[in-house]
């Protein structure tokens, strides 16, 4: 079985995508990850909400508000128009804000259980060593929830490899730049070559079932460890 | 009694529900097609699926339940004919037209050469792996000698009406589109267009047919004649649709 070279860029496309996305959002989602699983602010609420909503609302309203916020005359475009950069429609970069978008639950919520898991106990043990807030996250808190972060860097990266709906909408099928995957295949069977539809569906099933394997089978290792 | 409730609830013995699936270029021209002929026939209801010549054809051969189809390409219910989809001749019902259209720049008074302008750095097109109207925007360029450099700035929509949403919302500044969809009320409001000389591409002769699961539909036949009267083809006119080149036998 051999791909063609526009499917390899796809893929390659796709893969850099998650990565990207992937390390993005370890930076962005920690925090709020944090925060939410530790709070007792009035805004627990409505952030929590607000960072789950991309797990209900179909691809197709996401694509839609960036395409209008992405535009000349939306926020975005207005933001990026006063910078000086190019506009993020059609563009890498725009895939990269809307994955970030699309993934950020994926990023969040393994984190925030993983940092509620914890509770409050090994922090304050860390306070009367007299470790900054800071330094007890960084010795205490990440290795504690170090199974947590892998979880979801696993979780961010794949359902950034499969998201379809938001690029098709926002990304103009540009090969090498916003054709991932998920559209190549789409392009394919739309086009009747179903053979090449075949080869490259095989790769991401392959590699979804690969990805849901490694997270299944890793999750009863903590619980094991702590019975 | 319990009778009588039951064949209120099921309407008129002759109402049928058929599903019409049509190329993207027809939005506005077969919705007020349909609501005319609707008008009529108070007791059928047609539903409209709309989408890419292409991407409408593949679904009916893969079983979807679609009585007629509308392309944009008169080859691809030509070859559903062929491999036994149909249950009517392929009918021509129009000519579709090629035009420049943008929101915030003067279309009217652009040609194909103004999308060379620096000013301009997306223009929208339909995807022409399975869209009519992209395949002959794609020849139109060429034809203009013009294909190598405006083909870097090229987006390219899922079918002709997502390409009208790139450039609606400003995020391509020009787009090639049906000129059906140029002219229709939404779209026409907010800017001009530049007809492209259809001697550019290969004609977008268009035609529909009875899908096989059609074959008995009363409403589906009715729908087909209805298509092709007067009354409809002066709706289509306003759309910018010319009349076919071959006329129905």
């Amino acid at each position: 079985m051999t791909l063609a070279a526009e499917d390899l860029r796809a893929l390659w496309l796709t893969a850099r995508l998650a990565g990207l996305v992937t390390l993005i959002l370890f930076a962005l989602g920690t925090p709020v990850a944090w925060w939410l699983a530790r709070t007792r602010s009035w805004w627990r609420g409505p952030v929590g909400a607000v960072v789950a909503l991309p797990l209900v609302l179909p691809p197709s309203v996401l694509g839609f508000y960036l395409l209008v916020a992405m535009g000349p005359e939306g926020p975005v475009g207005r933001i990026t128009g006063a910078l000086g950069i190019a506009p993020l429609a059609f563009t890498f970069r725009g895939l990269v804000v809307a994955s970030v978008l699309y993934s950020l639950p994926f990023m969040v919520q393994p984190l925030q259980a993983a940092f509620e898991a914890l509770g409050e106990r090994p922090l304050e043990v860390a306070a009367t060593l007299r470790a900054s807030p800071l330094d007890a996250f960084f010795s205490v808190a990440v290795p504690l929830a170090l199974p947590g972060f892998v979880t979801a860097a696993i979780l961010t990266f794949a359902h950034t490899v499969g998201e379809f709906g938001v690029v098709l909408m926002i990304g103009g099928n540009l090969p090498g730049v916003t054709r991932v995957a998920s559209v190549q295949i789409y392009d394919h069977v739309e086009a009747l070559a179903y053979a090449d539809a075949h080869r490259l569906a095989a790769v991401l099933l392959t590699f979804s079932f690969l990805v849901l394997l490694a997270v299944y089978s890793r999750r009863r290792r903590p619980w094991r460890l702590s019975a | 009694m319990l009778t009588a409730v039951v064949l209120a609830l099921a309407g008129p013995a002759t109402a049928e529900t058929i599903t019409v699936a049509a190329a993207a270029d027809l939005k506005f021209a077969l919705d007020e097609i349909v609501t005319l002929f609707a008008a009529r026939h108070p007791g059928d209801r047609l539903e409209v699926v709309y989408g890419s010549s292409g991407k409408l054809s593949t679904q009916i051969r893969q079983g979807a339940p679609y009585d007629l189809y509308f392309s944009a390409d008169i080859d691809f219910p030509r070859r559903l004919a062929e491999d036994g989809f149909a249950a009517s001749p392929v009918v021509p019902y129009a000519r579709g037209r090629l035009a420049l259209w943008s929101p915030r720049l003067d279309a009217a008074t652009m040609t194909l050469a103004s999308l060379l302008d620096p000013a301009i750095a997306r223009v929208a097109i339909a995807n022409p792996k399975h869209a009519p109207y992209g395949q002959r925007a794609v020849e139109a360029l060429r034809a203009a000698g013009i294909w190598e450099r405006v083909e870097p700035k090229l987006v390219f929509g899922d079918n002709i009406a997502h390409t009208a949403h790139f450039v609606e919302t400003g995020n391509a500044q020009v787009g090639i589109l049906a000129l059906s969809l140029a002219l229709a009320p939404g779209l026409e409001r907010q800017g001009g267009h530049y007809l492209i000389p259809d001697q550019l591409h290969r004609p977008l002769e268009q035609g529909f047919v009875v899908t096989r699961r059609a074959a008995s539909s009363d409403l589906a036949r009715r729908f087909a004649e209805f298509v092709v009267s007067a009354e409809a083809r002066a709706v289509m006119a306003r759309y910018g649709f010319e009349p076919p080149e071959e006329e129905p036998r």
